[in-house]
């Protein structure tokens, strides 16, 4: 009785948006969910060694909008980002089963180019990780990888990748100093900057604002947001207000598995399954 | 009796320990700035015989020229003693910039394979084979130079001299090169396993992440190895006594017969009259020695600093 008190009012409108489990509103925002399908994934199972870390994991993921995997830590979410642009490759003895269609691709065919599957699906990882470099060389890092070495359209692809990123304003001035002098949520928006540089399809991030303050995960929000238009989005996060704040769908996961899937407004306010919501609401994770 | 908390903690044995250990640890600082001390002392007395300006060159009447030359010779045994510097620097550069070349080209790769490409099976072999190669005592080395490697070398490249800097440099590379590729193997693997997941997801092939990622942010750590490797080079003596021909001349021809500082100070410090002032010559090239040496190693260590914080995110 007393829980239903207090989830009163929990997916009524409001005329700030939707008011959800997790406490906060959903923002109104587009409809994407008519949106084509650009990852899809069947019966993936992914092992490390002996252990199983992700079971049969089924999912469409739509095209520019952005998906927002929760659960507790080491419940295969990391895992399933991952899986996403072979990053599981560099770890001895992981292994994967199932399908992953990118675009129609199986990409663990045997014909798939794993580099420039890698420059399609970009990745933002948990701890900012610039290259000790100048800022201009950590941008133009990919770009050079993919054998462009012309000054003039190098300088247009960083100015343009770091004013997508939101940083040029604070960067444009200092270009050849080190990225390590810049702080944490800057160092973070020039690895976002690095990614779309090399004109990926889709990011993944890896909680990509876990290790900021809160000012700067403002930032990094507003980014996805903006990003969204254009780019289809995949982030990891511990942080349920975020989820809430920047998805379109949620997915829960759970010891491996994809306990549910949906839209983050049905996710949010009426989720169908026990443990999702325990999970939302904060009695359970 | 004194209450159980407010009881000194520890006994005896414990401070002895200390004690001991703290002495241990003076003790050996204490021996470098005595050596220091002793060496530069001793090089010092040099200047109170000899004309300073005799460690560049001596102008020398020349009876076949039939006028005065100007010589840059070490000849300590002459009548007219030449303690000139100059070959024995040169001798000792001729051999461990060559092997210094060598070791680094050998050594940067072994240490990228080892640190990056090497599965780890491999590694687990080769590791410790280098590390037995860092075991072999320097009179070994030299003689395999000396007996076998002098010759193919002399029928390869058809060189006027048997004994020369380049097989020198060929043998002192090989006594530089494990604790090059462990320095410069430490200073990659050392690298945050973020960067290169960061060069990967960029689409970045293997190679290109070592080259492009991996390298450029060991670079100190790199450069530290070769300015160490470097400093060893120019210390090494015993294989440089065997294989380098000993011939004390001012050269830039690698297959010449050159003499090192080390191997000058091996070869004549023990038959010379203490006291005179070729006893006070040898301790100067023992000090200038010294100095090149101690220079390389501080400045490979700063270097190794700076790189740490480089890293450090």
């Amino acid at each position: 009785m007393l829980i239903a008190e207090e989830n009163q009012g929990i997916g009524e409108k409001t005329n700030m948006g939707t008011r959800t489990l997790a406490g906060g509103v959903l923002s109104d925002r587009e409809d994407v969910t008519r949106n084509p399908i650009k990852i899809f994934t069947r019966e993936l199972d992914m092992y490390y060694g002996a252990v199983r870390a992700l079971q049969g994991i089924t999912a469409e993921i739509k095209e520019r909008a952005v998906t927002a995997l929760i659960g507790p830590s080491g419940c295969g979410k990391s895992t399933f980002l991952r899986t996403l642009n072979r990053m599981n490759d560099t770890i001895p003895g992981a292994r994967i089963e199932g399908t992953v269609m990118i675009d129609g691709v199986n990409i663990y065919g045997a014909d798939v180019n794993v580099a420039a599957l890698r420059r399609m699906v970009g990745m933002v990882f948990q701890k900012q990780n610039p290259f000790p470099k100048s800022i201009f060389d950590n941008v133009a890092y990919g770009p050079r990888l993919h054998g462009i070495t012309d000054k003039a359209v190098l300088e247009h692809m960083v100015e343009e990748s770091l004013k997508k990123s939101a940083i040029w304003d604070e960067v444009k001035d200092r270009l050849d100093t080190s990225a390590m002098q810049l702080s944490g949520g800057q160092q973070q928006r020039l690895c976002i900057a690095r990614v779309l540089a090399v004109g990926p399809e889709i990011i993944l991030m890896d909680e990509p604002a876990s290790a900021l303050d809160p000012l700067s995960t403002a930032k990094i929000e507003e980014l996805i947001h903006q990003l969204r238009k254009n780019y289809t989005i995949v982030i990891v996060t511990h942080n349920m207000q975020q989820a809430a704040r920047v998805s379109d769908f949620t997915a829960y996961f759970y010891m491996g598995s994809l306990v549910e899937f949906g839209e983050t407004k049905t996710i949010f306010t009426n989720p169908t399954k026990k443990e999702t919501e325990d999970y939302i609401t904060g009695r359970f994770g | 009796m004194r209450h159980r908390l407010t009881k000194k903690s520890g006994n005896f044995s414990e401070w002895l320990i200390q004690k001991l250990l703290l002495l241990a640890g003076i003790s050996s600082m204490l021996i470098m700035a005595l050596i220091f001390v002793f060496l530069f002392k001793e090089a010092v007395r040099f200047f109170f015989t000899a004309n300073p300006f005799d460690l560049i060159g001596k102008w020398v009447y020349d009876d076949w020229e039939g006028h005065y030359v100007f010589k840059m010779m070490w000849q300590s045994i002459s009548e007219v003693p030449k303690y000139s510097l100059i070959p024995l620097i040169c001798g000792s550069l001729l051999v461990a910039f060559p092997a210094t070349v060598i070791a680094g080209v050998l050594g940067l790769g072994c240490a990228i394979y080892l640190s990056e490409l090497a599965p780890s099976k491999v590694r687990e072999i080769l590791k410790p084979t280098l590390e037995l190669l860092a075991g072999i005592p320097s009179v070994v080395i030299g003689f395999v130079m000396l007996a076998f490697i002098a010759t193919f070398i002399q029928n390869t490249f058809h060189t006027k001299f048997r004994l020369n800097a380049f097989v020198g440099a060929c043998g002192v590379a090989l006594a530089v090169l494990p604790i090059m590729i462990t320095i410069a193997e430490d200073a990659m693997r050392a690298v945050p396993k973020d960067l290169r997941d960061a060069s990967y997801a960029l689409g970045a092939t293997k190679w290109q992440t070592v080259w492009g990622t991996v390298v450029p942010a060991a670079v100190s750590g790199i450069s530290a190895a070769i300015i160490l490797g470097f400093g060893r080079a120019l210390g090494e003596t015993m294989i440089v006594l065997m294989a380098t021909g000993n011939a004390a001349l001012v050269t830039g021809n690698i297959f010449s017969s050159v003499r090192t500082m080390t191997a000058n100070i091996a070869a004549e410090l023990g038959s010379v009259a203490q006291g005179s002032e070729h006893y006070y010559a040898l301790f100067l090239v023992g000090a200038v020695l010294f100095t090149f040496t101690f220079v390389l190693n501080l400045v490979s260590e700063i270097v190794l600093n700076k790189m740490r914080q480089k890293l450090r995110m």
